[in-house]
């Protein structure tokens, strides 16, 4: 239903409420189920608030610049995450290189050219809804199998990036469908009605329409990868690195860093994992921040 | 050039034959050197101690109880909340509360583990439940906090796709908010919530790095929420970062319960893909 319509049905459907809200009294179960309502929405914020109220407390008195500048050092006052942001962020380039163009072209081609109604594109379409639902310490297990034993890759930040790629294709090709589908037919009508082809359609209108949509959803989707923690456990992530990483050399990433902080005994290792927490916070709440500002800012409505 | 992009296409579904495969090969090994029987149905669980034994039934339980306590949160509250901003919030709070519960569903695993170490599991301490410093339920419940606004906004789509004719029309009856609820849209929108409900349950499975964190690596079978258990993910993960020599049975075991992980996730999926298309023929 479009906006006007629906605005005018609440408003309706407001009026009719109001008129009868003298002979209707509230029953005792209306109320109940509305403080129920009530309850489940705040459990969500208040546990966001209280997550990052704790770890402001506990991170803050260990956020200085050392965590920037250096490497991990099993002193806790010497500490830092350099080499593992460097390799987030080498990993996020990695990415916005090779499975972003991959998935907005797959996206491109199931939602622009692929004949629908064929038993083996609804193949693929049940494959990627299904591969989104997958849980990541599989693609781990993929990784560890192919990549890294396999074709004796090793524990590289290539391979970690390659195995994030793999699993961040699902949600960028849906979020991606999504936008393409969002641009009404009479552009595509328009321009071919004009003599272009399908291909000069979908790559100077269509696609430069989407483009909001898509890169919001990439952000998204990129976001997430960056937090990720379990698939690169497996593909010997874990490793200590006092060095700024290469594509091919061992590497470790800030969630991982994170992970191995929290595990060490020592009080002061817990409140570099807080401080961490705050850096790899900060970094994607910048990138969503980026997307939701490019969504409202750039989206058409048709 | 359509070529290309066909081509992209299909790289889909290579990667699901080279997880099958990478799932299938080494476990059919394991398969051959320990019975699925003993596999299956026994309950110790201890692959790289000498002498080994095999059960993996302490990992599923493990499993069943973080996902337990984790659905106690994600689905009666994700219901709510959809239903709160399907039904009654104003533009305003709308506007306010999604963008927060998209925030909360952003916030990396890692980072949930540690509140769940640091926050949680303290805190029940602190009201006199001695729960084990790794324990299922610390390691549940905040599954359960990341999933809740996923079930929200997957249940609140369902909701939102029941036409407003079938809310006017309960309206014009004469019945209030409560009731259009309850009675009208949760109904019509049951697939939807329903598909939500199951996806969340498959997630929960496939959490790893909070029960890693907070959960503990104890293969026991274990129903008690304030024991240390071992979930399926955790132990996966716990072996694949360790140094476990190439083509020994303790590395098949990786895969082989990564097999079973991947079998149940898989149907569950397949449950909630086809809910999901049942709720959108109806109404589109």
């Amino acid at each position: 239903m479009n906006g006007p319509t629906r605005t005018a049905s609440v408003h309706a459907t407001r009026a009719v409420e109001r008129s009868l809200a003298g002979r209707r009294h509230r029953s005792l179960a209306a109320s109940v189920f509305l403080v129920y309502l009530l309850f489940s929405t705040l459990v969500g914020l208040v546990a966001l608030f209280v997550l990052l109220f704790t770890i402001l407390r506990d991170g803050l008195p260990y956020l200085d610049p050392t965590l920037l500048a250096n490497a991990p050092s099993a002193n806790p006052a010497l500490a830092g995450a350099r080499p593992a942001i460097i390799a987030s962020v080498m990993i996020a380039l990695v990415l916005i290189a090779t499975a972003l163009p991959i998935a907005i072209a797959t996206a491109v081609y199931l939602e622009e050219f692929a004949p629908k109604d064929r038993w083996w594109i609804r193949l693929i379409e049940l494959n990627i809804q299904n591969l989104a639902a997958i849980p990541s310490i599989i693609f781990g297990i993929l990784g560890l199998a192919f990549l890294v034993r396999g074709l004796g890759l090793g524990p590289v930040l290539l391979a970690g990036a390659l195995i994030l790629g793999l699993q961040m294709l699902p949600t960028v090709i849906i979020s991606a469908r999504e936008a393409l589908r969002a641009v009404p037919d009479s552009v595509r009508q328009g321009g071919m009605a004009l003599g272009a082809t399908r291909l000069q359609v979908v790559w100077r209108e269509v696609l430069p329409a989407a483009i909001p949509g898509i890169a919001t959803g990439s952000i998204l989707g990129l976001s997430r990868a960056i937090g990720e923690t379990a698939p690169l456990l497996m593909v010997g992530a874990a490793t200590f690195v006092s060095y700024n990483p290469g594509l091919l050399t061992q590497y470790t990433v800030l969630p991982i860093l994170i992970y191995q902080w929290i595990k060490l005994p020592q009080a002061d290792f817990q409140g570099l994992a807080a401080a961490a927490i705050i850096v790899l916070l900060a970094i994607l709440i910048t990138m969503n921040g980026f997307a939701i500002w490019m969504r409202n800012r750039y989206e058409r409505k048709w | 050039m359509i070529g290309v992009l066909a081509l992209c296409a299909v790289i889909s579904i290579l990667v699901t034959v080279g997880i099958v495969v990478a799932l299938m090969v080494p476990s059919l090994e394991f398969f051959t050197e320990v019975s699925p029987a003993e596999f299956f149905t026994t309950a110790k669980w201890a692959p790289l101690f000498k002498p080994a034994a095999f059960g993996v039934l302490p990992l599923i339980t493990g499993t069943l109880n973080t996902t337990f306590w984790a659905c106690t949160i994600c689905l009666p509250l994700g219901l709510g909340t959809a239903i709160y901003l399907s039904e009654y919030a104003r533009p305003r709070a709308r506007a306010v509360i999604k963008p927060v519960l998209e925030v909360l569903a952003g916030i990396p695993t890692v980072v949930l583990g540690y509140f769940a170490l640091t926050f949680l599991t303290p805190l029940l301490r602190s009201l006199g439940w001695q729960v084990e410093i790794f324990n299922a339920f610390s390691a549940g419940i905040i599954i359960g906090v990341l999933l809740l606004p996923t079930v929200a906004s997957l249940s609140e789509d369902a909701m939102k796709a029941v036409p407003s004719s079938l809310r006017e029309g309960s309206f014009g009856l004469g019945a209030n908010r409560f009731q259009v609820s309850t009675r009208v849209v949760v109904p019509a929108a049951i697939s939807g919530i329903a598909a939500s409900f199951v996806l969340a349950i498959s997630r929960a499975i496939g959490e790893t790095t909070i029960v890693l964190i907070a959960a503990g690596q104890l293969a026991h079978v274990s129903f008690m929420p304030g024991d240390s258990v071992e979930t399926m993910t955790a132990f996966i993960a716990a072996t694949g970062a360790g140094d476990v020599p190439v083509g020994s049975i303790s590395y098949k075991t990786i895969f082989a319960v990564g097999l079973t992980l991947f079998v149940i996730t898989l149907l569950l999926n397949i449950v909630a893909i086809r809910m999901v298309r049942r709720f959108r023929e109806v109404y589109e």
